[in-house]
């Protein structure tokens, strides 16, 4: 399934400054057991975000209003543990369409960029001076260019760039995804698969 | 007249022959390098060096794999084996549906319910209706693909990680992927077994493969002799203490040395299960006799001249003499003690009668680090020996095999369950529980006062009624100690089947030794 195309993304950001952030959190186990892909984002960090009781935490970052936009920042190792997909489409169901982290765990990681949401890795320099930016002025913008590979901090115009492939770059530019160009080679797969020893 | 010659050796001499002409020639070459080496008729010799990586066993099985690479970019990567659940796979054959396309190669996927499943009465229908529905669509989308299904009840029922290997689906050099981090579980019989997403699910149910760069490598060797009470179990999380959860993130981990050569399978799939929990894609142990005689005569392994052929195959999986690793890590065997988990990532680990480490004395974020105290309600300093608990979890894709249940066994025989202890022991497949009940180890249990339940993932991820109550404490010999991960609130100490005994019978953290019979000497 194609996905949204991602170019410029002009947006203030929602900072969540803990480390380690594992995928158990950004959506428990006990919300996934929808057979369908929609729902998620009501359920994003839930037992962060909400009471036993349903009631909103009222110190968790997404109930907090004056922080708000498509920009998700994360510290260090964000998307730990599980391989749950769901945690990608709790993120991007919720509204976000870029997490920014110094460290990202690979199946997170993979799994965003199949679904749309651009990750993109800063050092841990800059992702302090987003945090830092973000807690003077919470309506501080940040704009990531994917063609450019940047990512700036309009207000002071500090700006770093980031590493993505060539290929993931392309998909996400024209929101293509891996299954059409696997069927577009499915015949050498097939031959390939004749030759295999297992 | 020209001879080209390649040679993959550190040290060689060869003779060439040109009409009358009789040379001897001696090379040396320096390791990790092909030496190409020209002869001319009657005219110098040229001796080409081309630096060529000896290959890993990972480079090997991956290599071997690939059907395209695309400049940078990912390699179009393809699967032997995929194994799926119910949780990670309705979006997925939806995407099938939407596409009107059949799964590929449906004889190279099986299915199996677990995540979800309850551990108590198995026989009777499903009663929360979420969990039922995602059972009926697996069944459903098994059907309708002619994909082998073995939901609940069905003698191959079982976590997915315990019945691949059981039933021969795992064997060496194969690609095997799920839609579960701990698919690295087979990595210990030398496939190349990693958890995906969702999305790529469909890819492998769509085109049999996935699209990923290359990891790096690492090999971790742990040389030495464990100490007594030291299990795999021990071993794993005493890497991922000195690793953090980060410290292998990128990395595809081969696990080498006496430790993990000594091992059994079990053990090893102990060991290569927990390599995500240090943020790798996966670990793997190059196959041995030991891995072969497991594999052989299992109903989905290859028999006859199929095994044969596998066998030459096998045999040649191993890290060269001379590969090398992005990152190379030894540690002495000696070091390892029983471990316990006194924090919120498995990280967070320590021998079981030291104390809790104080913010100032490790790296990284304090402020993180005291959140994650705060949640289990303990402090920098304490001790965790002594400490009361209220839950064990004997159980998962980590620890609930046979040979976990013996351990357990061997320390809770002759003792009775603590009476401030609830015990869910909870076998990782049927075959695992008709193993208990032949050893009699389910007397020993009985006698002792537990209860076995039936198969599934259970309170490993709480995703059934096996809920571990908020701001209770578990031992369990599961993988994760996230916040929240055994049920909201519910706070979990990770140890090994050891460990775990010990506190059921004690009813709070006791080191094992201390309930285990002098050895003679």
């Amino acid at each position: 399934m194609a996905y949204d195309k991602f170019n410029i993304l002009k947006s203030s950001a929602v900072p969540l400054p803990i480390e380690n952030v594992d995928t158990d959190q950004i959506i428990p186990a006990r919300f996934l057991k929808a057979t369908e892909r929609k729902g998620f984002g009501d359920n994003l960090f839930r037992d962060w975000r909400y009471n036993p009781d349903n009631t909103p935490k009222e110190h968790f970052v997404l109930n907090n209003p004056i922080y708000k936009g498509k920009i998700l920042v994360g510290g260090k190792n964000f998307g730990s543990g599980s391989s749950r997909e769901h945690a990608a489409w709790a993120v991007y169901d919720y509204g976000f369409r870029c997490v920014v982290s110094s460290f990202f765990a690979d199946i997170f990681r993979n799994n965003c960029l199949n679904i749309g949401v651009l990750p993109v890795q800063v050092s841990p320099e800059f992702l302090d001076k987003i945090f830092t930016a973000i807690e003077a002025n919470p309506d501080t913008e940040i704009e990531v260019s994917l063609p450019e590979q940047t990512i700036t901090i309009l207000e002071s115009g500090e700006s770093e760039s980031f590493a993505i492939n060539d290929y993931k770059k392309e998909n996400m530019l024209n929101g293509f995804d891996d299954i059409d160009y696997l069927l577009n080679i499915k015949n050498n797969i097939e031959a390939f698969a004749q030759n295999t020893p297992l | 007249m020209c001879q080209l010659f390649v040679l993959y050796t550190k040290y060689c001499c060869f003779i060439s022959c040109s009409k009358s002409k009789f040379k001897l020639n001696i090379v040396i070459s320096a390791p990790n390098h092909y030496v190409y080496f020209f002869h001319i008729l009657n005219l110098p010799s040229y001796i080409l060096l081309f630096t060529v990586m000896s290959k890993t066993l990972f480079d090997k099985v991956w290599d071997s794999h690939v059907v395209q690479h695309i400049e940078n970019g990912p390699d179009v990567l393809f699967i032997d084996r995929h194994l799926v659940h119910e949780v990670t796979s309705p979006v997925a054959f939806l995407g099938l549906k939407n596409r009107s396309i059949k799964v590929l190669y449906p004889e190279r996927t099986f299915a199996t319910a677990d995540h979800n499943t309850p551990t108590l009465n198995q026989h009777l229908p499903v009663k929360d209706k979420l969990s039922a529905n995602q059972l009926k669509a697996l069944e459903e989308n098994s059907k309708a693909h002619s994909i082998p299904y073995w939901g609940l009840g069905h003698e191959k029922n079982g976590i997915v990680h315990v019945i691949g290997p059981e039933n021969g689906i795992t064997v060496p050099g194969a690609t095997i992927v799920c839609g579960d981090s701990h698919t690295s579980t087979h990595g210990a019989f030398g496939a190349i077994a990693f958890g995906i997403g969702t999305s790529e699910v469909e890819m492998v149910l769509s085109t049999q493969c996935i699209m990923q760069p290359k990891p790096k490598s690492m090999r971790i060797n742990v040389n030495g002799t464990l100490n007594k009470a030291v299990t795999p179990k021990d071993v794993a999380l005493f890497i991922i203490s000195k690793l953090t959860t980060s410290g292998a993130t990128g990395y595809f981990v081969e696990y080498a040395g006496d430790v993990f050569r000594n091992m059994s399978m079990e053990g090893r799939m102990t060991v290569c299960n927990l390599s995500i929990e240090m943020g790798a894609r996966g670990g793997m142990i190059a196959p041995d006799e030991k891995t072969f005689d497991y594999i052989k005569g299992r109903e989905y392994a290859p028999k006859g001249a199929a095994w044969d052929k596998a066998m030459t195959y096998w045999e040649t999986l191993y890290s060269e003499d001379d590969a090398s690793f992005d990152k190379e890590l030894t540690f002495e065997a000696s070091e390892i003690e029983p471990m316990i988990t006194y924090g919120t990532n498995p990280g967070m680990g320590m021998g079981i009668k030291n104390d809790i480490p104080r913010a100032e004395t490790l790296e990284g974020g304090a402020a993180t680090y005291q959140k994650s105290l705060a949640y289990m309600n303990f402090n920098e300093g304490d001790a965790m020996i002594g400490k009361p608990i209220d839950f064990v979890f004997l159980g998962s894709c980590t620890n609930g095999r046979i040979e976990d249940f013996r351990a357990f066994a061997s320390i809770i025989k002759g003792r009775r369950k603590a009476d401030n202890v609830t015990a869910w022991l909870v076998p990782g497949s049927h075959r695992v529980e008709e193993a208990i009940k032949d050893e009699g180890i389910l007397d020993i249990l009985h006698e002792s006062g537990f209860e076995l339940r039936e198969p599934g993932c259970s309170a490993c991820l709480a995703m059934n009624d096996d809920k571990i109550p908020a701001g209770k404490y578990a031992v369990s010999t599961s993988n994760r100690n996230f916040e929240g991960r055994q049920g909201p609130g519910a706070r979990t100490l990770l140890a090994s089947p050891l460990v775990a005994a010990a506190a059921a019978v004690t009813g709070k953290v006791t080191d094992p030794r201390e309930l285990m019979e002098l050895e003679t000497v």
